[in-house]
């Protein structure tokens, strides 16, 4: 299937830091997502802005139904924004708090030129119940919605113009917990019903194991790790999709593993390591990982990763209890920074065998 | 008990907005406070550092701390005990210290005020900053020259500093991400292991609150619907709206 978005080689530069850097993936028409996961500073936000065109782009490439859309300037460029919409984490900043629903709503019809101007009304309580909000809800301002409600009115706008991407960035984290449960199974439905095909930012792995296919965990700008979700998270080929992973808090104390502790602080994304990126902080660097660049490379059926032991880290042969050696990087981007041995003392475990 | 509340009422004029029944603390566990926002967890919170009245609430009932009746407490012996005896940490760690100041400089003044030297407050400084795994010289830094997770450590080094007998953890790893949440996490067993601190844990995430407490109350609409041990209220819990806040975490699912 040709793909619906193709980003290749792409690169965001904010001055010295490069914040998005040789990122290539790729989104197939709907249904279908895509997750980008990782930790503040990896450059999740960062990448989904791109594609927005709403950062600048330093290099490299972001193909939309085969067509380069880097270089896109005025109509173009506001035909393209048309049909790839976006619904941020916070719906109070996106949300005009002085203008009603419906005015909301009907200014993105409008701005598009979506619908005539007399079926405005009714196009309007159609989105509304699309997301399962009475059509009564039109006349209210947001303050008088829950987060929850709010959050469906920013759905509604984006789905008003009939985009063909959506890029959904952390749209359950400002959420309280049965909300963020409802808005998912919002997405889910919405997503079999339209056909949608999104980019879904976060940074909770059951937020992706719901909606997304395919996963791409970013670190410091780069992608670490890309596959299908569940084998991802069930047998990650990176240490640190591994790390991340043996990180998340879990209700059953049967699904919990033992936890690998990542030494210091993600460094500056201005002097990035040499080297794999990921070596001052890897419980399993060696003396290649330091000069030598990880590229992204196959590792199986859909699965790319870019680790020089990723077959041993996806094998589970990872020496269990090996200290980490390398830590001169993290602590010199944060002079007087934590020493490697930080939490505890303890030394990393590999997970391989509770991780199934 | 440590800590002992037993039928409080925080009200807004005629509106009640935590009714509690009881709620105790005992030496050296974790226990955690769960619910969604608006529950009244976080006015709990203000009511046993005294600090309800602040923003319009009315308190009745008991706190007892030790041996000291709190509600009762006159204001400057109530100033005495919060930050000594309890401590707090709240969701953004820069709620704890001023942006104009170096971080050490405000640990420095909070110790003087109960009543350390200068020689004493700099040596348990430095101590608390080892303590919580942090090099004593980032103490010269300002707030916004360190990371969310390492400005929480100091924050925790505080409440450790001033060796208060309770910590208040509200909703202290919500900001961070999941790394430095556990690193976190594994700090707040260990000054319950160590220093046999009692932490009241406050969070909307059962998830975190599975992981670290050894009770928890589940709180809805300022009353709390069920408490009781971590493991026995996650695997069997006896209200509805606990089993609902469970169903409704997203599952990781694995293999495909």
């Amino acid at each position: 299937m040709a793909p619906l978005l193709e980003i290749a080689d792409l690169a965001v530069r904010f001055g010295p830091v490069r914040a998005v850097d040789g990122v290539s993936l790729q989104v197939v028409p709907g249904p279908f997502g895509l997750g980008l996961v990782g930790e503040s500073g990896s450059g999740k936000t960062t990448l989904g802005r791109a594609v927005l065109r709403l950062a600048p782009i330093a290099g490299g490439r972001i193909l939309f139904e085969g067509t380069d859309v880097t270089p896109l300037r005025g109509r173009a460029l506001k035909e393209y924004r048309r049909a790839v919409q976006i619904v941020f984490q916070d719906p109070d900043n996106t949300l005009d708090p002085r203008m009603r629903i419906q005015a909301t709503i009907s200014e993105a019809l409008a701005a598009h030129a979506v619908v005539p101007r007399r079926q405005v009304a009714r196009r309007v309580s159609e989105l509304l119940t699309e997301v399962g909000l009475d059509p009564g809800f039109a006349t209210r301002y947001p303050h008088q919605l829950s987060g929850g409600q709010r959050q469906r009115v920013a759905i509604a706008r984006a789905l008003s113009v009939q985009p063909r991407l959506l890029v959904l960035d952390e749209p359950t984290s400002a959420l309280d917990v049965r909300a963020q449960a409802r808005i998912l199974s919002l997405i889910g439905r919405l997503r079999e019903e339209r056909s949608l095909s999104y980019l879904l930012i976060t940074h909770n792995f059951g937020v992706v194991s719901e909606l997304c296919e395919q996963t791409a965990v970013l670190y410091l700008g780069r992608i670490a790790e890309t596959g299908p979700t569940g084998q991802l998270l069930g047998q990650p080929a990176h240490p640190y999709t591994q790390a991340l992973r043996s990180a998340v808090p879990e209700v059953k104390a049967s699904a919990r593993t033992t936890r690998i502790v990542l030494p210091g602080e993600p460094p500056d994304a201005a002097h990035p390591p040499a080297g794999c990126v990921f070596h001052p902080r890897c419980p399993l660097a060696v003396d290649r990982c330091r000069t030598e660049i990880a590229r992204l490379r196959a590792i199986g059926p859909g699965r790319t990763v870019a680790c020089h032991r990723a077959e041993e880290v996806l094998g589970g042969a990872v020496p269990a209890g090996q200290v980490p050696e390398g830590k001169g990087l993290a602590g010199d981007a944060i002079p007087g920074g934590e020493p490697a041995s930080s939490a505890g003392g303890k030394p990393p475990v590999s997970t391989s065998e509770e991780n199934r | 008990m440590r800590l002992q509340i037993s039928d409080l009422d925080v009200r807004f004029g005629t509106q009640p907005v935590v009714s509690v029944d009881e709620l105790a603390l005992g030496e050296a566990v974790i226990v955690g406070l769960a619910g969604e926002s608006g529950s009244g967890k976080s006015m709990t919170t203000l009511a046993i550092l005294g600090l309800a009245h602040t923003v319009g609430a009315t308190v009745t009932g008991s706190i007892r701390l030790g041996g000291t009746e709190l509600t009762s407490l006159p204001a400057a012996e109530m100033r005495a005990v919060r930050g000594r005896r309890i401590a707090a940490i709240f969701q953004s760690p820069s709620m704890s210290f001023s942006p104009v100041f170096r971080v050490g400089t405000v640990m420095l003044r909070a110790l003087r005020l109960h009543g350390l030297t200068k020689a004493e407050a700099a040596d348990r400084a430095a101590r608390a900053m080892r303590e919580v795994f942090l090099p004593p010289d980032l103490l010269h830094r300002y707030p916004s020259q360190l990371s969310g997770g390492q400005l929480q450590r100091v924050a925790i080094a505080l409440a450790l500093a001033l060796r208060a007998e309770v910590l208040l953890a509200d909703e202290p790893t919500s900001a961070l991400d999941v790394t430095v949440q556990a690193e976190v996490l594994e700090l707040l067993r260990e000054l319950r292991d160590r220093e046999h601190i009692s932490i009241l844990f406050i969070s909307h995430d059962l998830a975190v609150v599975a992981e670290l407490c050894d009770r928890v109350a589940v709180m809805r609409a300022g009353r709390i619907v069920e408490q009781g041990g971590t493991d026995q209220v996650m695997s069997a819990p006896r209200d509805p709206y606990t089993a609902e806040l469970l169903a409704a975490i997203p599952a990781i699912k694995t293999g495909g």
